[in-house]
Protein backbone atom coordinates (compact mmCIF):
# COMPACT_ATOMS: atom_id res chain seq x y z
CA UNK A 1 0.00 0.00 0.00
CA UNK A 2 1.24 3.66 -0.73
CA UNK A 3 0.99 6.38 1.26
CA UNK A 4 0.47 9.54 1.20
CA UNK A 5 3.84 10.37 2.41
CA UNK A 6 5.44 9.00 -0.58
CA UNK A 7 3.00 10.08 -2.94
CA UNK A 8 4.28 13.77 -1.40
CA UNK A 9 7.91 12.57 -1.33
CA UNK A 10 7.84 11.26 -5.22
CA UNK A 11 5.84 14.77 -5.88
CA UNK A 12 8.74 16.60 -4.53
CA UNK A 13 11.61 14.26 -6.18
CA UNK A 14 9.78 15.62 -9.70
CA UNK A 15 9.41 19.23 -8.23
CA UNK A 16 5.44 18.88 -8.67
CA UNK A 17 3.21 20.24 -5.92
CA UNK A 18 0.32 18.21 -4.89
CA UNK A 19 -2.14 18.65 -2.28
CA UNK A 20 -3.71 17.03 0.30
CA UNK A 21 -6.35 15.54 -1.00
CA UNK A 22 -5.14 14.26 -4.54
CA UNK A 23 -2.46 12.90 -2.39
CA UNK A 24 -4.80 10.36 -0.80
CA UNK A 25 -6.65 9.98 -4.63
CA UNK A 26 -3.08 9.34 -5.98
CA UNK A 27 -2.13 6.63 -3.30
CA UNK A 28 -5.02 4.84 -4.46
CA UNK A 29 -4.49 4.88 -7.54
CA UNK A 30 -0.75 4.16 -7.92
CA UNK A 31 -1.31 1.20 -5.30
CA UNK A 32 -3.48 -0.54 -7.84
CA UNK A 33 -0.86 0.00 -10.40
CA UNK A 34 1.93 -1.38 -8.38
CA UNK A 35 -0.28 -4.53 -7.15
CA UNK A 36 -1.05 -5.21 -11.20
CA UNK A 37 2.51 -5.42 -11.85
CA UNK A 38 2.86 -7.47 -8.69
CA UNK A 39 1.67 -10.17 -10.86
CA UNK A 40 4.95 -10.41 -12.13
CA UNK A 41 6.60 -11.25 -9.00
CA UNK A 42 4.69 -14.46 -8.92
CA UNK A 43 6.25 -15.68 -12.72
CA UNK A 44 9.01 -18.46 -12.00
CA UNK A 45 12.05 -16.61 -13.78
CA UNK A 46 14.44 -19.45 -12.54
CA UNK A 47 16.57 -20.33 -15.42
CA UNK A 48 15.67 -17.71 -17.72
CA UNK A 49 18.11 -15.17 -19.00
CA UNK A 50 17.42 -11.84 -17.82
CA UNK A 51 16.71 -9.15 -20.47
CA UNK A 52 18.86 -5.97 -21.23
CA UNK A 53 16.99 -4.56 -23.99
CA UNK A 54 13.99 -5.36 -25.22
CA UNK A 55 15.60 -4.83 -29.41
CA UNK A 56 17.80 -8.06 -29.72
CA UNK A 57 20.50 -5.38 -30.86
CA UNK A 58 24.38 -4.77 -29.31
CA UNK A 59 26.89 -2.85 -29.88
CA UNK A 60 25.62 0.42 -31.56
CA UNK A 61 28.56 2.81 -31.88
CA UNK A 62 29.37 6.54 -33.75
CA UNK A 63 32.23 7.44 -34.80
CA UNK A 64 34.14 10.41 -32.95
CA UNK A 65 33.28 12.63 -35.73
CA UNK A 66 32.13 16.29 -34.82
CA UNK A 67 28.34 17.33 -36.56
CA UNK A 68 26.75 20.90 -36.41
CA UNK A 69 25.36 21.83 -33.56
CA UNK A 70 22.37 23.80 -32.98
CA UNK A 71 22.72 27.82 -33.47
CA UNK A 72 22.90 29.35 -30.31
CA UNK A 73 19.00 31.71 -31.08
CA UNK A 74 17.77 28.25 -31.45
CA UNK A 75 18.68 26.88 -28.16
CA UNK A 76 17.74 30.21 -26.37
CA UNK A 77 14.72 30.43 -27.87
CA UNK A 78 12.39 27.93 -26.00
CA UNK A 79 13.76 29.79 -22.62
CA UNK A 80 11.41 31.64 -20.82
CA UNK A 81 14.51 33.92 -19.37
CA UNK A 82 17.74 34.89 -20.96
CA UNK A 83 20.71 36.99 -20.18
CA UNK A 84 23.81 37.53 -22.28
CA UNK A 85 23.35 33.33 -24.23
CA UNK A 86 22.79 31.90 -20.78
CA UNK A 87 19.85 30.58 -19.96
CA UNK A 88 18.42 32.27 -16.76
CA UNK A 89 16.82 30.77 -14.09
CA UNK A 90 15.22 31.61 -10.96
CA UNK A 91 17.65 30.93 -7.52
CA UNK A 92 18.34 27.32 -7.22
CA UNK A 93 20.68 25.74 -4.82
CA UNK B 1 58.97 2.60 9.48
CA UNK B 2 55.48 2.03 9.64
CA UNK B 3 53.06 4.71 9.21
CA UNK B 4 50.75 4.86 12.53
CA UNK B 5 47.59 7.11 11.14
CA UNK B 6 47.51 8.42 14.86
CA UNK B 7 43.69 9.77 14.31
CA UNK B 8 42.71 6.33 11.99
CA UNK B 9 41.80 8.80 9.07
CA UNK B 10 40.01 7.17 6.12
CA UNK B 11 39.43 8.66 2.48
CA UNK B 12 38.33 7.37 -0.55
CA UNK B 13 38.06 9.61 -3.67
CA UNK B 14 35.27 10.14 -6.76
CA UNK B 15 37.13 11.60 -9.41
CA UNK B 16 35.60 12.54 -12.25
CA UNK B 17 37.35 12.82 -15.30
CA UNK B 18 36.56 14.62 -18.39
CA UNK B 19 37.31 12.78 -21.56
CA UNK B 20 38.41 16.02 -23.47
CA UNK B 21 40.76 14.57 -26.13
CA UNK B 22 37.95 13.41 -27.79
CA UNK B 23 36.90 15.52 -30.81
CA UNK B 24 33.07 14.65 -29.62
CA UNK B 25 30.65 14.42 -26.53
CA UNK B 26 29.33 11.03 -25.36
CA UNK B 27 26.15 10.37 -26.93
CA UNK B 28 25.81 13.19 -29.71
CA UNK B 29 28.66 14.87 -32.36
CA UNK B 30 28.19 18.37 -30.92
CA UNK B 31 32.20 19.11 -30.87
CA UNK B 32 34.08 19.33 -27.24
CA UNK B 33 36.10 22.33 -28.00
CA UNK B 34 34.01 24.68 -26.36
CA UNK B 35 36.16 25.82 -24.24
CA UNK B 36 36.57 29.27 -25.66
CA UNK B 37 33.38 29.23 -26.90
CA UNK B 38 30.17 31.72 -26.26
CA UNK B 39 28.07 29.86 -23.70
CA UNK B 40 25.15 27.64 -25.60
CA UNK B 41 26.76 27.29 -29.16
CA UNK B 42 28.05 23.45 -29.08
CA UNK B 43 24.62 22.44 -28.10
CA UNK B 44 22.43 20.10 -29.88
CA UNK B 45 18.78 18.18 -28.89
CA UNK B 46 20.62 15.18 -27.67
CA UNK B 47 22.17 16.82 -25.25
CA UNK B 48 19.53 19.54 -24.10
CA UNK B 49 17.59 16.15 -23.60
CA UNK B 50 14.88 17.30 -26.09
CA UNK B 51 12.09 15.28 -26.68
CA UNK B 52 12.34 12.59 -29.64
CA UNK B 53 16.49 12.74 -29.76
CA UNK B 54 18.52 9.86 -29.73
CA UNK B 55 21.28 9.60 -28.22
CA UNK B 56 24.32 6.77 -29.51
CA UNK B 57 27.74 6.28 -28.08
CA UNK B 58 30.66 7.36 -28.61
CA UNK B 59 32.82 4.45 -29.86
CA UNK B 60 36.37 6.23 -29.21
CA UNK B 61 35.15 7.08 -25.44
CA UNK B 62 34.43 3.02 -25.28
CA UNK B 63 38.42 2.21 -25.76
CA UNK B 64 39.35 5.48 -23.72
CA UNK B 65 37.58 4.07 -20.95
CA UNK B 66 39.01 0.88 -20.99
CA UNK B 67 42.59 1.85 -21.93
CA UNK B 68 42.04 4.10 -18.58
CA UNK B 69 41.07 0.39 -16.88
CA UNK B 70 43.78 -1.44 -18.11
CA UNK B 71 46.32 1.67 -16.74
CA UNK B 72 44.82 1.06 -13.50
CA UNK B 73 45.33 -2.69 -13.53
CA UNK B 74 41.41 -2.87 -13.52
CA UNK B 75 39.42 -5.62 -14.29
CA UNK B 76 37.29 -4.93 -17.86
CA UNK B 77 33.93 -5.72 -17.57
CA UNK B 78 32.38 -8.67 -20.54
CA UNK B 79 29.13 -6.84 -21.04
CA UNK B 80 27.84 -3.92 -19.80
CA UNK B 81 25.00 -0.89 -20.38
CA UNK B 82 23.97 2.65 -19.33
CA UNK B 83 21.49 3.52 -16.63
CA UNK B 84 18.99 6.17 -16.29
CA UNK B 85 20.24 8.18 -12.74
CA UNK B 86 16.87 10.57 -12.24
CA UNK B 87 17.05 13.63 -10.52
CA UNK B 88 15.10 16.78 -11.04
CA UNK B 89 17.93 20.02 -11.92
CA UNK B 90 18.71 22.04 -14.60
CA UNK B 91 21.82 21.20 -15.19
CA UNK B 92 20.59 17.94 -16.81
CA UNK B 93 17.29 19.30 -18.69
CA UNK B 94 15.86 15.97 -19.12
CA UNK B 95 15.77 15.07 -15.87
CA UNK B 96 17.74 12.30 -15.96
CA UNK B 97 21.77 11.82 -15.73
CA UNK B 98 22.79 8.79 -18.47
CA UNK B 99 25.73 6.86 -16.52
CA UNK B 100 26.43 3.41 -15.34
CA UNK B 101 25.40 1.43 -12.38
CA UNK B 102 25.49 -2.26 -11.61
CA UNK B 103 27.73 -3.31 -14.32
CA UNK B 104 30.84 -0.12 -13.93
CA UNK B 105 32.91 -0.74 -17.25
CA UNK B 106 35.91 -1.08 -15.12
CA UNK B 107 36.22 -2.66 -11.73
CA UNK B 108 39.03 -4.36 -9.25
CA UNK B 109 42.45 -2.00 -9.53
CA UNK B 110 45.00 -0.47 -7.75
CA UNK B 111 47.64 2.41 -8.18
CA UNK B 112 50.49 2.06 -6.15
CA UNK B 113 51.65 5.31 -4.60
CA UNK B 114 54.27 7.07 -2.48
CA UNK B 115 52.82 6.65 0.69
CA UNK B 116 53.50 8.04 4.55
CA UNK B 117 56.12 4.82 4.73
CA UNK B 118 57.04 4.10 1.50
CA UNK B 119 55.48 2.29 -1.57
CA UNK B 120 51.17 2.25 -0.95
CA UNK B 121 48.68 0.46 -2.48
CA UNK B 122 45.45 2.04 -3.39
CA UNK B 123 43.03 0.13 -4.37
CA UNK B 124 40.10 0.99 -7.16
CA UNK B 125 36.94 -0.16 -6.37
CA UNK B 126 35.36 0.92 -10.03
CA UNK B 127 35.17 3.12 -12.89
CA UNK B 128 32.07 3.83 -14.99
CA UNK B 129 30.91 6.42 -17.50
CA UNK B 130 28.22 9.07 -17.59
CA UNK B 131 27.56 12.56 -19.36
CA UNK B 132 28.72 15.62 -17.95
CA UNK B 133 25.71 18.09 -16.83
CA UNK B 134 25.81 21.62 -18.28
CA UNK B 135 27.49 23.93 -16.36
CA UNK B 136 25.53 26.54 -13.69
CA UNK B 137 26.48 29.96 -12.80
CA UNK B 138 25.27 31.48 -9.50
CA UNK B 139 24.59 34.94 -9.42
CA UNK B 140 25.71 36.13 -5.85
CA UNK B 141 26.83 33.47 -3.65
CA UNK B 142 25.45 30.19 -3.13
CA UNK B 143 23.32 30.73 0.24
CA UNK B 144 22.40 34.33 -1.60
CA UNK B 145 21.84 33.96 -5.02
CA UNK B 146 20.04 36.20 -7.30
CA UNK B 147 19.22 33.82 -9.82
CA UNK B 148 20.88 31.26 -11.43
CA UNK B 149 22.76 31.21 -15.48
CA UNK B 150 23.41 27.97 -17.24
CA UNK B 151 26.11 27.07 -20.02
CA UNK B 152 24.88 23.55 -21.75
CA UNK B 153 28.17 23.44 -23.50
CA UNK B 154 29.42 20.88 -20.95
CA UNK B 155 26.64 19.09 -20.85
CA UNK B 156 26.78 15.77 -22.65
CA UNK B 157 31.10 15.70 -22.36
CA UNK B 158 32.34 12.08 -21.47
CA UNK B 159 33.24 11.59 -18.03
CA UNK B 160 35.10 8.51 -16.19
CA UNK B 161 33.85 8.68 -12.98
CA UNK B 162 36.82 6.53 -10.62
CA UNK B 163 35.92 5.39 -7.45
CA UNK B 164 38.76 4.16 -5.12
CA UNK B 165 39.16 2.29 -1.70
CA UNK B 166 38.93 4.34 1.18
CA UNK B 167 42.60 3.47 1.40
CA UNK B 168 44.15 7.10 1.68
CA UNK B 169 45.76 7.68 5.69
CA UNK B 170 46.47 11.35 5.38
CA UNK B 171 45.43 14.52 3.03
CA UNK B 172 48.98 14.42 1.79
CA UNK B 173 48.17 10.73 0.67
CA UNK B 174 45.15 11.89 -1.41
CA UNK B 175 46.97 14.31 -2.90
CA UNK B 176 49.82 11.92 -4.16
CA UNK B 177 47.36 9.84 -5.60
CA UNK B 178 45.67 12.48 -7.49
CA UNK B 179 48.88 13.70 -8.61
CA UNK B 180 49.38 9.57 -9.68
CA UNK B 181 46.25 9.73 -11.67
CA UNK B 182 46.63 12.59 -13.74
CA UNK B 183 49.86 11.81 -14.91
CA UNK B 184 48.77 8.50 -15.74
CA UNK B 185 45.35 10.09 -17.74
CA UNK B 186 48.14 12.02 -19.33
CA UNK B 187 50.13 10.04 -20.44
CA UNK B 188 47.19 7.64 -21.60
CA UNK B 189 46.37 10.58 -23.75
CA UNK B 190 42.91 10.79 -22.90
CA UNK B 191 42.59 13.97 -20.65
CA UNK B 192 44.15 17.53 -21.22
CA UNK B 193 44.46 18.34 -17.49
CA UNK B 194 44.71 22.13 -18.29
CA UNK B 195 41.58 22.72 -19.65
CA UNK B 196 39.04 24.21 -16.78
CA UNK B 197 37.12 21.26 -14.98
CA UNK B 198 38.78 18.74 -16.56
CA UNK B 199 39.18 17.23 -13.20
CA UNK B 200 37.03 17.29 -10.11
CA UNK B 201 37.01 15.60 -6.91
CA UNK B 202 34.73 14.30 -4.15
CA UNK B 203 36.19 13.27 -1.00
CA UNK B 204 34.77 10.61 2.16
CA UNK B 205 36.79 11.24 5.01
CA UNK B 206 36.60 9.35 8.31
CA UNK B 207 38.87 8.85 11.85
CA UNK B 208 38.67 6.39 14.19
CA UNK B 209 35.18 5.64 15.80
CA UNK B 210 33.43 7.89 13.49
CA UNK B 211 30.84 7.93 10.59
CA UNK B 212 32.17 9.35 7.28
CA UNK B 213 31.41 13.13 5.38
CA UNK B 214 31.07 13.27 1.69
CA UNK B 215 33.10 16.75 0.45
CA UNK B 216 32.20 17.64 -2.78
CA UNK B 217 33.18 20.54 -5.11
CA UNK B 218 36.84 20.12 -4.91
CA UNK B 219 38.32 21.47 -7.68
CA UNK B 220 42.03 21.16 -7.56
CA UNK B 221 45.20 18.62 -5.75
CA UNK B 222 45.56 21.72 -3.59
CA UNK B 223 42.13 22.16 -2.69
CA UNK B 224 41.80 18.20 -1.85
CA UNK B 225 44.18 18.93 0.46
CA UNK B 226 42.97 21.58 2.08
CA UNK B 227 39.40 20.37 2.21
CA UNK B 228 40.63 17.33 3.79
CA UNK B 229 43.45 18.85 6.17
CA UNK B 230 39.96 20.97 7.15
CA UNK B 231 37.73 18.20 7.32
CA UNK B 232 39.29 16.57 10.32
CA UNK B 233 40.05 19.01 12.34
CA UNK B 234 36.28 19.49 12.08
CA UNK B 235 35.63 16.15 12.99
CA UNK B 236 38.57 15.55 15.26
CA UNK B 237 37.17 18.65 17.38
CA UNK B 238 33.66 17.11 17.31
CA UNK B 239 35.05 13.80 19.14
CA UNK B 240 37.27 15.92 21.59
CA UNK B 241 33.72 17.90 22.77
CA UNK B 242 32.41 14.39 22.89
CA UNK B 243 29.74 14.34 20.40
CA UNK B 244 29.32 11.82 17.10
CA UNK B 245 30.10 12.73 13.38
CA UNK B 246 27.12 12.66 11.25
CA UNK B 247 27.12 11.14 7.77
CA UNK B 248 26.47 14.04 5.76
CA UNK B 249 27.48 16.28 2.13
CA UNK B 250 29.21 18.49 2.48
CA UNK B 251 30.37 21.40 0.45
CA UNK B 252 33.85 23.05 -0.04
CA UNK B 253 34.15 26.38 0.05
CA UNK B 254 37.68 27.28 -1.59
CA UNK B 255 38.15 30.99 -1.08
CA UNK B 256 37.39 30.48 2.40
CA UNK B 257 39.17 27.11 2.93
CA UNK B 258 36.14 25.46 5.08
CA UNK B 259 33.75 23.06 4.15
CA UNK B 260 29.81 23.83 4.77
CA UNK B 261 26.86 21.43 5.73
CA UNK B 262 24.46 20.38 2.78
CA UNK B 263 21.52 19.19 4.12
CA UNK B 264 20.10 17.20 0.61
CA UNK B 265 16.29 15.48 0.95
CA UNK B 266 17.43 13.07 -1.82
CA UNK B 267 18.95 9.67 -1.01
CA UNK B 268 20.71 6.88 -2.99
CA UNK B 269 17.21 4.78 -3.00
CA UNK B 270 15.54 8.32 -4.54
CA UNK B 271 17.94 8.05 -8.17
CA UNK B 272 15.54 5.49 -8.98
CA UNK B 273 17.62 3.79 -11.22
CA UNK B 274 16.84 1.88 -14.42
CA UNK B 275 17.75 0.69 -17.67
CA UNK B 276 18.23 3.22 -20.24
CA UNK B 277 16.22 1.90 -22.91
CA UNK B 278 17.62 4.60 -25.75
CA UNK B 279 20.72 2.45 -25.80
CA UNK B 280 21.45 -1.16 -26.05
CA UNK B 281 24.29 -3.08 -23.97
CA UNK B 282 27.75 -3.75 -25.37
CA UNK B 283 30.15 -6.28 -25.28
CA UNK B 284 33.37 -5.48 -25.30
CA UNK B 285 35.05 -8.00 -23.72
CA UNK B 286 36.69 -9.14 -27.11
CA UNK B 287 38.02 -5.16 -27.35
CA UNK B 288 40.76 -5.85 -24.08
CA UNK B 289 43.45 -7.80 -26.41
CA UNK B 290 43.92 -4.87 -28.82
CA UNK B 291 43.21 -1.83 -26.91
CA UNK B 292 46.19 -3.49 -24.38
CA UNK B 293 48.46 -3.93 -27.46
CA UNK B 294 48.10 -0.03 -27.96
CA UNK B 295 48.77 1.25 -24.51
CA UNK B 296 51.76 3.49 -24.46
CA UNK B 297 54.52 3.38 -21.78
CA UNK B 298 53.41 4.59 -18.33
CA UNK B 299 54.99 6.70 -16.05
CA UNK B 300 56.52 3.87 -13.91
CA UNK B 301 57.76 2.47 -16.88
CA UNK B 302 59.27 5.27 -18.17
CA UNK B 303 60.97 6.69 -15.45
CA UNK B 304 62.74 2.65 -14.96
CA UNK B 305 63.54 3.15 -18.48
CA UNK B 306 65.36 6.90 -17.91
CA UNK B 307 67.59 5.10 -15.00
CA UNK B 308 68.47 2.38 -17.44
CA UNK B 309 68.49 4.61 -20.40
CA UNK B 310 70.26 7.73 -19.88
CA UNK B 311 71.96 6.29 -16.04
CA UNK B 312 70.63 8.88 -14.02
CA UNK B 313 69.36 8.51 -10.39
CA UNK B 314 65.72 7.95 -9.41
CA UNK B 315 64.73 11.24 -8.18
CA UNK B 316 65.94 12.81 -11.20
CA UNK B 317 64.07 9.76 -13.06
CA UNK B 318 60.83 10.24 -10.73
CA UNK B 319 60.64 14.27 -11.21
CA UNK B 320 61.24 14.12 -15.28
CA UNK B 321 58.64 11.56 -15.68
CA UNK B 322 55.82 13.16 -13.35
CA UNK B 323 54.61 15.13 -15.84
CA UNK B 324 54.52 13.89 -19.84
CA UNK B 325 55.34 17.42 -21.17
CA UNK B 326 58.64 17.66 -18.93
CA UNK B 327 59.21 13.85 -19.76
CA UNK B 328 58.71 14.59 -23.57
CA UNK B 329 60.87 17.59 -23.52
CA UNK B 330 63.69 16.20 -21.62
CA UNK B 331 64.07 12.89 -23.99
CA UNK B 332 64.28 15.56 -27.09
CA UNK B 333 67.20 17.69 -24.91
CA UNK B 334 68.50 14.27 -24.41
CA UNK B 335 68.86 13.81 -28.03
CA UNK B 336 71.09 16.18 -28.91
CA UNK B 337 72.95 16.53 -25.92
CA UNK B 338 74.92 15.06 -22.80
CA UNK B 339 71.38 13.18 -21.16
CA UNK B 340 73.22 13.31 -18.40
CA UNK B 341 74.09 16.89 -18.14
CA UNK B 342 70.43 17.33 -19.43
CA UNK B 343 68.60 15.17 -16.83
CA UNK B 344 70.71 17.67 -14.01
CA UNK B 345 69.36 21.19 -16.00
CA UNK B 346 66.20 20.10 -16.63
CA UNK B 347 65.26 18.29 -13.52
CA UNK B 348 67.38 20.34 -10.71
CA UNK B 349 67.47 23.47 -12.47
CA UNK B 350 64.94 24.57 -15.04
CA UNK B 351 61.70 22.47 -13.16
CA UNK B 352 62.63 24.52 -9.74
CA UNK B 353 62.51 28.17 -12.47
CA UNK B 354 59.48 26.71 -13.75
CA UNK B 355 57.67 26.29 -10.86
CA UNK B 356 58.82 29.13 -8.79
CA UNK B 357 57.09 31.33 -11.60
CA UNK B 358 54.33 29.09 -11.76
CA UNK B 359 54.78 28.18 -15.24
CA UNK B 360 54.82 25.06 -17.28
CA UNK B 361 57.86 23.74 -19.48
CA UNK B 362 55.46 25.43 -22.76
CA UNK B 363 56.94 28.51 -21.70
CA UNK B 364 60.81 27.18 -22.57
CA UNK B 365 61.51 25.45 -25.67
CA UNK B 366 64.07 22.57 -26.08
CA UNK B 367 66.45 24.27 -28.41
CA UNK B 368 67.29 27.32 -25.87
CA UNK B 369 67.63 24.67 -23.09
CA UNK B 370 70.10 22.03 -25.90
CA UNK B 371 71.94 25.73 -26.45
CA UNK B 372 72.61 26.46 -22.53
CA UNK B 373 73.63 22.92 -21.89
CA UNK B 374 76.07 22.94 -24.74
CA UNK B 375 77.20 26.58 -23.22
CA UNK B 376 77.82 25.02 -19.96
CA UNK B 377 79.65 21.79 -21.21
CA UNK B 378 81.72 23.10 -23.12
CA UNK B 379 82.90 25.64 -20.71
CA UNK B 380 81.82 28.81 -22.21
CA UNK B 381 79.91 30.28 -19.60
CA UNK B 382 79.71 29.19 -16.00
CA UNK B 383 77.07 27.09 -13.95
CA UNK B 384 75.89 30.48 -12.61
CA UNK B 385 75.72 31.67 -15.54
CA UNK B 386 73.69 29.72 -16.82
CA UNK B 387 71.22 29.76 -14.36
CA UNK B 388 71.19 33.66 -14.81
CA UNK B 389 70.39 32.94 -19.27
CA UNK B 390 67.29 30.53 -18.25
CA UNK B 391 65.92 32.59 -15.19
CA UNK B 392 66.56 35.92 -17.97
CA UNK B 393 64.35 33.90 -20.80
CA UNK B 394 61.29 33.32 -18.25
CA UNK B 395 61.44 36.68 -16.88
CA UNK B 396 62.32 38.71 -20.36
CA UNK B 397 62.32 36.94 -22.99
CA UNK B 398 65.32 36.59 -25.41
CA UNK B 399 67.62 34.11 -26.96
CA UNK B 400 70.73 32.72 -25.20
CA UNK B 401 73.27 34.01 -27.29
CA UNK B 402 71.59 37.43 -27.33
CA UNK B 403 71.16 37.32 -23.22
CA UNK B 404 74.93 35.64 -22.91
CA UNK B 405 75.87 38.83 -25.29
CA UNK B 406 74.02 41.64 -23.53
CA UNK B 407 75.10 40.73 -19.55
CA UNK B 408 78.91 39.61 -20.85
CA UNK B 409 77.90 36.14 -19.61
CA UNK B 410 81.05 34.57 -21.74
CA UNK B 411 83.37 32.73 -18.81
CA UNK B 412 86.70 35.25 -19.00
CA UNK B 413 89.67 32.71 -18.60
CA UNK B 414 93.46 32.31 -19.04
CA UNK B 415 95.52 35.67 -19.08
CA UNK B 416 91.98 37.95 -17.84
CA UNK B 417 92.02 35.89 -14.64
CA UNK B 418 96.09 35.61 -14.32
CA UNK B 419 96.27 39.48 -13.89
CA UNK B 420 93.09 39.88 -11.72
CA UNK B 421 94.57 37.45 -9.52
CA UNK B 422 97.88 38.97 -9.11
CA UNK B 423 96.40 42.37 -9.41
CA UNK B 424 94.33 41.37 -6.04
CA UNK B 425 97.07 39.75 -4.04
CA UNK B 426 99.22 42.96 -4.80
CA UNK B 427 96.31 45.18 -3.39
CA UNK B 428 95.83 42.85 -0.30
CA UNK B 429 99.00 42.22 1.61
CA UNK B 430 97.38 42.09 4.46
CA UNK B 431 94.51 39.30 3.50
CA UNK B 432 97.37 37.56 2.44
CA UNK B 433 99.61 37.39 5.51
CA UNK B 434 96.55 36.71 7.37
CA UNK B 435 96.38 33.81 5.57
CA UNK B 436 100.00 33.02 6.19
CA UNK B 437 98.73 33.30 9.86
CA UNK B 438 96.33 30.47 9.17
CA UNK B 439 93.40 32.38 8.36
CA UNK B 440 92.02 30.18 5.84
CA UNK B 441 89.25 32.57 5.23
CA UNK B 442 91.05 35.17 3.62
CA UNK B 443 91.28 32.75 0.92
CA UNK B 444 87.70 33.07 0.27
CA UNK B 445 88.34 36.60 0.63
CA UNK B 446 90.90 36.51 -1.81
CA UNK B 447 88.76 34.71 -4.42
CA UNK B 448 86.01 36.78 -3.79
CA UNK B 449 88.10 39.98 -4.88
CA UNK B 450 89.00 37.92 -8.25
CA UNK B 451 85.29 37.06 -9.17
CA UNK B 452 84.71 40.77 -8.09
CA UNK B 453 87.05 42.04 -10.76
CA UNK B 454 86.17 39.45 -13.34
CA UNK B 455 82.12 39.95 -12.74
CA UNK B 456 81.44 36.60 -12.04
CA UNK B 457 82.33 35.25 -15.13
CA UNK B 458 85.33 33.33 -13.80
CA UNK B 459 85.12 30.24 -12.75
CA UNK B 460 85.28 30.17 -8.63
CA UNK B 461 87.17 26.85 -8.31
CA UNK B 462 89.71 27.93 -10.99
CA UNK B 463 90.18 31.08 -9.55
CA UNK B 464 91.00 29.48 -6.34
CA UNK B 465 93.68 26.51 -7.77
CA UNK B 466 95.17 30.02 -9.60
CA UNK B 467 95.32 31.71 -6.55
CA UNK B 468 97.08 29.01 -4.18
CA UNK B 469 99.67 28.78 -7.41
CA UNK B 470 100.27 32.01 -7.66
CA UNK B 471 101.04 32.16 -3.99
CA UNK B 472 103.09 29.18 -3.93
CA UNK B 473 105.37 30.71 -7.08
CA UNK B 474 106.07 34.40 -6.34
CA UNK B 475 104.98 34.72 -2.29
CA UNK B 476 106.57 32.05 -0.35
Amino acid sequence: MITKEQVEHIGWLARVNIDEEDAFEFASELSTVLDYFGQLDEVETSGVKPTYHVADVMNVFREDKPTDSLEQAAILANAEDIQEGYIKTPKII
Amino acid sequence: MVYENPDGVMIGLEIHVQLNKLATKLFCGCSTDYHTSEPNTHVCPVCMGLPGCLPVLNKRAVEYAIRIGLALNCEIVEQTQFHRKNYYYPDLPKGFQTTQYDYPIVSDGRVVIEGEDGEHVVRIRRAHMEEDPGRLMHMGTIDRSRGTLIDYNRSGMALIEIVSEPDMRSPREARRFLDKLRNILEYLDVFDSTLEGSMRVDANISIAGGDRTEVKNISSHKGAERALLYEIMRQKNIKRRGEEVVMETRHFDEARGVTISMRTKEEEHDYRYFPEPDLVPMRVGSWVEGILETLPELPDARRSRFISDYGMVDTHAKALTSDIRVADFYEEVASKVDPAAAAVWVSDVLKGELNYRDLTVASFTVEDMVKIIELVVSGKVTEKAAVEIIRTILDEGGSPMDIVKEKGLLKVEGDVVDQAVEAVLKENPQALEDYFAGKEKSLNFLVGQVMKKTRGRADARSVREMMLEEIDKNYR
